[in-house]
């Protein structure tokens, strides 16, 4: 069969958002790749250059619609960092706990995209019911579903809830059954083993020049965790491991973020048992001085930074995000290239696309 | 009282409620008109004309069930979808009967809709590709029989068409065509590679499928769906030639093309496969043919591997067949809704690689229980 272009979005099941990527068979083999991205764009960094600083709030939890919480909280450290505003540490362990629970959702919902990429049905909906957990204690925290809105700059809005406690920790014990079974429906199916191990290699140099972070990467086999290798927050507190393999493939990346949900467990238990009493919110100053602010944190997608221009009025000067998406969906050509035309869902399904946060 | 009986009896009296009328009309008539009146009469009153409109009822009754059958197929897919996805399935249209009427209204929904041909397609290949598959598809369902008085047969004696399982499966692969044709005459990428694998696939599962059921035809020793039931009163076919069943339902899979198998339509890569096109009731055909199909392929296997209609006779033996049949079709669906979908190039290595040989073998265990005289 002669070689032909296929336009994979932005109208497609696989794009799961918004972007297009072309793909030039030569009968079902992928012979090159491109990835078209950009339909989504809204203009978030300019439009945070004329709000104030507590309004930009709710417009990082825009930025990513699976993981809302990580990027307004890696904005409010941003800004805190800044302004020098202290925050105190029952906010922090608050953050912590909450983006947590965030990293479980939205894993979850990746694994139930994933599943649904693959055509495996009762994956998609087992997952999406068990995320259902995650996002009504989040409501019980936050107030919403799904743009939460809660950390600001010098804490969080509230406190905990009545008895939060002990549902968090119902929470994570359930969530813990469910995993089990989770790597018993997924990896005892024959049929998903075939379709994951050995796909979509990306290799551990590959992976480093093109700049690829987050599971992708620690997939590759490189152990970058900013949760460990620069801690912020209070995760030097916490004990959990980071999560690594060393084949590159579909399956690792499926396996590393099963074991991040592992991790994501203990971590939310640990900040429930070592959380101070005491305040949860700083008055923040309304004026940034002139300077620099710098956010890192890792996001359930990668590695997310924040760059925060103050010019000593009420509104930054310029806001830079860096989307780990955005580098990772450049790495596609290089993983895409060789594999079969179904392989394509698997491999672009493994490496988690989040439109929002992309085009911004 | 069998099929061919009843339909031959409702058929004459038809005729003589009518040629009453006819002749009577005749009488005022002039000779030569009265003569020819007459003529007609008797020809519609004769055996040959009898006969040949029987067949086309018992073809129109048998389909008719089978269709009602049909939309129950429907109604299990959606409902034991939601029982194993963890959702309801069809509730509200329809809430007394646990929402069966759900089919009926998608399917009024999907004939109110415009039938949209694309500019660049090509209109006679595109207009014929669902024709072709829906009757390819319906033809099957006329040869199975429900049991022995419930079925196609030519005469009083209630015998079948002698090749009717041979015909079943020769009618069961005509559909790659018509895919063929779909997907090629839309002018689409999506559909083009969806029908080339759909021809990819079925033809090579159709080897290991026609395998399979040639060793039923050599244990029972007739194409003849009766002969084949009968051969099976002692021990269903089902335990001798186990390996055969299994290969023989995993075929089916590939044939009806449903999820570990569904890569024609493919939706996550090929968005609607080569189906992609069509819309309306066009599309509405397409996905009723695919319930069609299963029930046809849950049919053979009940024909062939487990029995027939045989079974305790406190329920009648067309019960028991569809009983069967309504089992394997809940095996498809169990299947359906817990694996995921198999890439095309390990798919074809199934085939070939696999079930080829296990079919092969399973081949030679008949003939070896048919050469040693168990059967």
């Amino acid at each position: 069969m002669a070689e032909m272009w296929i336009n994979m979005g932005p109208q497609h099941p696989m794009t799961h958002g918004l972007w297009n990527l072309r793909v030039k068979v030569d009968g079902e083999t992928i012979v090159d790749a491109e990835p078209e991205v950009g339909y989504l764009h809204r203009g978030i960094e300019k439009i945070c250059e004329g709000l104030t600083y507590p309004q930009i709030i709710p417009i990082t939890d825009r930025l990513c619609y699976g993981s809302s919480l990580t990027w307004s909280h890696l904005y409010c450290q941003s800004v805190e960092d800044l302004m020098g505003v202290e925050v105190p540490e029952r906010a922090e362990y608050i953050r912590v706990m909450a983006i947590e629970m965030q990293r479980i959702a939205s894993h979850l919902m990746w694994l139930a995209a994933y599943a649904g990429d693959l055509g495996m049905s009762v994956g998609f909906t087992y997952t999406m019911r068990d995320r259902e957990v995650f996002v009504d204690l989040l409501q019980a925290l936050t107030g919403s579903r799904l743009t939460y809105n809660y950390p600001r700059i010098g804490g969080v809005a509230h406190d905990l809830p009545p008895n939060f406690d002990r549902d968090s920790i119902r929470a994570v014990d359930y969530m813990e059954g469910r995993l089990k079974e989770y790597e018993d429906l997924f990896e005892g199916s024959k049929i998903f083993m075939m379709r994951n191990v050995g796909i979509g290699l990306l290799r551990k140099e590959d992976a480093l020049n093109l700049g690829v972070t987050g599971p992708s990467l620690r997939a590759s086999g490189v152990s970058y965790d900013l949760r460990k290798d620069m801690p912020y927050s209070v995760y030097p507190e916490m004990d959990f491991e980071v999560a690594t393999l060393d084949d590159g493939d579909c399956y690792a990346r499926y396996r590393v973020r099963m074991d991040e949900m592992w991790e994501s467990c203990k971590i939310v238990r640990q900040a429930l048992q070592k959380m101070p009493k005491g305040r949860w919110r700083m008055v923040s100053p309304r004026n940034a001085p002139a300077g620099t602010g710098l956010g890192r944190v890792e996001d359930p997608r990668g590695e997310a930074v924040m760059y925060v221009v103050g010019d000593g009025s009420d509104k930054p000067y310029r806001l830079k995000i860096r989307s780990p998406i955005f580098v990772t969906v450049s790495a596609a050509p290089k993983i895409l290239v060789g594999y079969k035309l179904a392989d394509v869902v698997a491999i672009m399904g493994g490496l988690d696309m989040c439109i929002g946060e992309n085009d911004r | 009282m069998n099929l061919f009986e009843f339909c031959y009896g409702i058929l004459h009296w038809l005729v003589d409620l009518v040629n009453n009328l006819w002749y009577w009309l005749g009488d005022f008539l002039p000779w030569y008109f009265g003569d020819f009146f007459t003529a007609v009469g008797d020809f519609a009153a004769s055996d040959g004309h009898l006969t040949f409109m029987t067949i086309l009822l018992e073809s129109v009754v048998i389909i008719v069930v089978a269709l009602i059958n049909v939309l129950n197929f429907l109604w299990i897919f959606r409902k034991l979808s939601g029982r194993i996805l963890d959702f309801y399935g069809p509730y509200y249209v329809g809430y007394r009967i646990g929402g069966w009427l759900q089919n009926l209204a998608d399917g009024m929904k999907l004939f109110i809709k415009e039938i949209i041909v694309p500019t660049k397609a090509d209109r006679l290949g595109f207009l014929l590709a669902p024709v072709i598959f829906v009757a390819s598809s319906l033809v099957i369902l006329s040869v199975i029989p429900l049991s022995v008085n419930f079925g196609l047969s030519t005469n009083e004696s209630g015998e079948y068409v002698s090749a009717g399982a041979l015909f079943a499966l020769a009618a069961f692969s005509i559909a790659p065509f018509a895919i063929l044709l779909a997907g090629w005459s839309s002018n689409n990428k999506y559909t083009l590679i969806g029908g080339m694998r759909s021809a990819a696939q079925m033809m090579s599962y159709e080897i290991p499928l026609i395998l399979c059921a040639a060793s039923v035809f050599l244990l029972a020793g007739s194409f003849n769906f009766v002969d084949i039931v009968d051969a099976q009163h002692d021990v269903w076919f089902l335990i001798p030639l186990f390996i055969g069943f299994v290969v023989f339902l995993i075929c089916l899979i590939a044939e009806v093309e449903i999820i570990p198998f569904d890569l024609p339509e493919a939706e996550a890569e090929l968005v609607e496969g080569w189906t992609t096109e069509y819309g309306g009731m066009r599309f509405g055909l397409f996905y009723m043919t695919t319930a069609v199909r299963s029930y046809a392929g849950g049919a053979l296997a009940t024909a062939f591997f487990l029995g027939g209609w045989q079974g305790p006779s406190f329920i009648p033996d067309e019960i028991w067949f569809l009983i069967k049949a309504y089992i394997v079709y809940t095996v498809f669906m169990w299947l359906t809704w817990s694996v995921p979908r198999v890439r095309i190039d390990q798919m074809l290595g199934l085939g070939w690689k696999r079930l080829l040989p296990l079919a092969m073998l399973n081949l030679l265990i008949a003939a070896a229980l048919k050469s040693g005289g168990w059967f």
